[in-house]
């Protein structure tokens, strides 16, 4: 890839861009602790449940109830492979409809029970092929992000590596939401906007940097509260070490999140959704083309109906134009 | 257009007869306009803008535009081959509108509804912060106001611009449905093409009624994202309002013609409930008035409803002069899976 692009935008320098690439790789790395290695290590007694009662098993998303310093909780995650084999197993770690189904029925358990909700995000997306698209995998998504929003138990997050898009999400509502310190979290895969806005993946890693997809980052934003600092070179390399940080973290994020009773915890949840995005409230009128009516309207108004102007039609104002050119103004 | 002048700066060539995507037919632009954007020929939806939209399903007059006022700012300084404001500025000129979606208070037939429109010419009708916002403020109207909540989707998915805060416009947008469920508020997506990704991925899949029109691109994944991360073509017709109907996830496909009159139906046969659901459970979150005898009534049944049960509600409610309270017991946070 040449230098050129990279300088030209002016967004990010080639420093910034090397340095988000970076934390992708990291975040990506074959060794990093996935949520079965951790699982052990934090919890005591994890017993994994199987199968969504509708269509099937999918391995790319585990849970299951578990034991957190001696109290039951229910524990969900994405479940990438480390070889070629285990990740054929678990589809890189990218669920089908059935996997966010599975998650589904396991948080209305842990809703029945009152147990916490503990989720592992490490994805790089929900799996986009043609049996996915027949099973609903868009509602899929929504269905759980909708039971996530209304749960009635405490809710932690925890970003372990890529947290790709609405595959992500679908598990990644909660009251809490911590993030490994080298994982990343975007709205689609830095290959897919680079795809898409630069049309080449090969300008994958200036995606990266624009989308500003790193931890420290989606703190920056408010999509995450707190950052889980990694052992040495990075959690690949010490998954006991990184296991240590992360149950400290999720113990001191479920005492602070669940000594509300349900209706505030359920009020605070809200109001933390609704906070996320920026807008200017500018208080203007109806939105109007922004140039004054042209003589043509005007002529054609009078024509129409001489000494009393009809009144426009709301596709007069926002009329559509079949031309998509850029260069033509509306109105 | 609705004149065209042989002095308009625009030349009347370019835009006089619009090419039929479906049929190749030429068609006369001002014929389109008297046939709803419909192809006279074969049948093929034209997308439409959000004017037209409005005139399409809503009583005359009777729409209200509300928070019009909302801008997008420019949170992440987004630059790819130029910066997300100029790209925001550039749709704003090429359509009036400051960002993809309008939503207001109209009437169908006389029924108050509060309704949200997405324009897909705005930057591909993507969801970012201000179309977030704005369905949220329309659901949550609509729970103030209780009135039905209808939103017509046209949209690419959520705008990769704004990062990770348009991936949580799919939590914004969501979290106020759990509340119009609780509250008894019937809330009806209209999908358009294209409706896919993130707008799909969230409460446009989760309308109690799921419409679409005929031939409409629905899908999650978007073509090129799809064949990229797959390394295979999808198959033909693959991501349509027909397939999704096969396979349950629309409840049916209105052609355009008869989308008011659909709207019209479902609004009455699917009312506002009388008093919120009664999940027995916490009533210190209801934020309505409720009609003390009937929710006690109701409450007391909450633990084991059987048919029976649910006609004495009935009766009981009808002596009271009111509409009934539905004995419920699926909680609150459930979902509208059929």
């Amino acid at each position: 890839m040449s230098d050129a692009p990279v300088i030209e935008t002016a967004a990010a320098s080639h420093e910034a861009v090397e340095a988000a690439w970076r934390r992708v790789q990291l975040a990506r790395h074959p060794q990093r602790p996935r949520t079965l290695d951790l699982v052990p290590l934090i919890f005591a007694g994890f017993f994994e449940l199987h199968g969504d009662r509708a269509f099937g098993d999918d391995a790319a998303i585990v849970g299951g109830p578990a034991l957190l310093d001696g109290h039951p909780v229910m524990v969900i995650g994405h479940q990438k492979g480390t070889d070629t084999e285990s990740n054929i197993l678990r589809n890189f770690g990218s669920p089908h409809p059935e996997g966010f189904r599975k998650a589904q029925r396991l948080m209305r358990l842990a809703d029945k029970l009152g147990l916490p909700v503990i989720t592992f995000l490490d994805t790089a997306g929900a799996f986009p092929g043609p049996a996915a698209e027949e099973r609903g995998q868009a509602e899929a998504i929504a269905a759980s992000i909708k039971l996530m929003t209304g749960l009635e138990v405490p809710i932690v997050v925890i970003v372990l590596g890529e947290g790709g898009s609405g595959g992500a999400l679908a598990i990644g509502v909660g009251d809490a939401v911590l993030a490994l310190e080298n994982s990343v979290y975007s709205v689609i895969s830095p290959e897919g906007c680079a795809s898409i806005l630069w049309r080449s993946r090969d300008e994958a890693r200036t995606a990266a940097a624009a989308m500003r997809m790193t931890a420290d980052d989606q703190v920056d934003l408010g999509v995450v509260d707190a950052i889980v600092a990694e052992p040495g070179e990075g959690a690949h390399t010490d998954h006991p070490a990184t296991a240590r940080a992360l149950k400290a973290a999720i113990l001191s994020a479920l005492r602070r999140i669940a000594s509300g009773d349900t209706a505030e915890l359920l009020a605070t949840r809200y109001a933390r959704m609704r906070g996320w995005g920026a807008y200017l409230e500018t208080g203007a009128g109806p939105s109007l083309p922004p140039e004054a009516p042209s003589l043509r309207r005007r002529l054609g108004r009078i024509l129409r109906l001489p000494g009393a102007p009809r009144r426009p039609r709301w596709s007069d104002i926002w009329p559509s134009d079949d031309q998509d050119d850029e260069s033509e103004r509306g109105a | 257009m609705p004149i065209k002048f042989p002095f308009s700066r625009r030349a009347a060539p370019s835009d006089a007869w619009t090419k039929c995507p479906s049929c190749d037919a030429q068609v006369f632009s001002r014929q389109l306009e008297r046939t709803q954007r419909v192809c006279p020929s074969c049948g093929h939806h034209f997308r439409m803008s959000v004017g037209e939209r409005i005139d399409l399903l809503l009583d005359p007059s009777s729409f209200e535009e509300r928070d019009s006022g909302l801008e997008a700012v420019d949170r992440l300084g987004f630059h790819d081959d130029r910066p997300y404001l100029d790209r925001l500025e550039a749709a704003r000129i090429k359509t009036g509108l400051r960002d993809a979606v309008v939503w207001g208070v109209g009437r169908i037939d006389g029924q108050r509804v509060a309704i949200a429109i997405f324009d897909f010419r705005f930057m591909g009708g993507s969801m970012g912060a201000v179309v977030g916002e704005k369905l949220a403020r329309c659901f949550e109207t609509a729970l103030a106001e209780r009135i039905p909540a209808i939103v017509v989707s046209a949209s690419g998915g959520a705008r990769m611009q704004e990062g990770t805060l348009s991936l949580m416009q799919l939590a914004k947008t969501t979290a106020p449905l759990v509340r119009l469920d609780e509250a008894g508020i019937p809330f009806i997506a209209v999908l358009t093409d294209p409706t896919t990704g993130g707008v799909l991925a969230s409460f446009a899949s989760l309308g109690d009624v799921v419409l679409a029109e005929p031939k409409a691109l629905i899908g999650f994944a978007g073509a090129r994202v799809a064949s990229d991360t797959v390394g295979e073509e999808l198959p033909e017709g693959f991501q349509t309002a027909e397939f999704l109907l096969a396979h349950g996830f629309v409840d049916a496909i209105v052609p355009r013609g008869e989308l008011r009159a659909a709207l019209s139906r479902l609004v009455r046969l699917l009312p506002v409930a009388a008093i919120g659901r009664d999940d027995g459970a916490d009533d210190e979150d209801r934020t309505w008035g409720p009609i003390g005898a009937l929710s006690g009534f109701a409450e007391r049944l909450g633990g084991a409803v059987s048919e029976t049960i649910g006609i004495d509600t009935d009766a009981a409610a009808d002596t009271n002069g009111d509409r009934p309270a539905r004995p419920v017991t699926t909680r609150p946070d459930g979902e509208d899976q059929p």
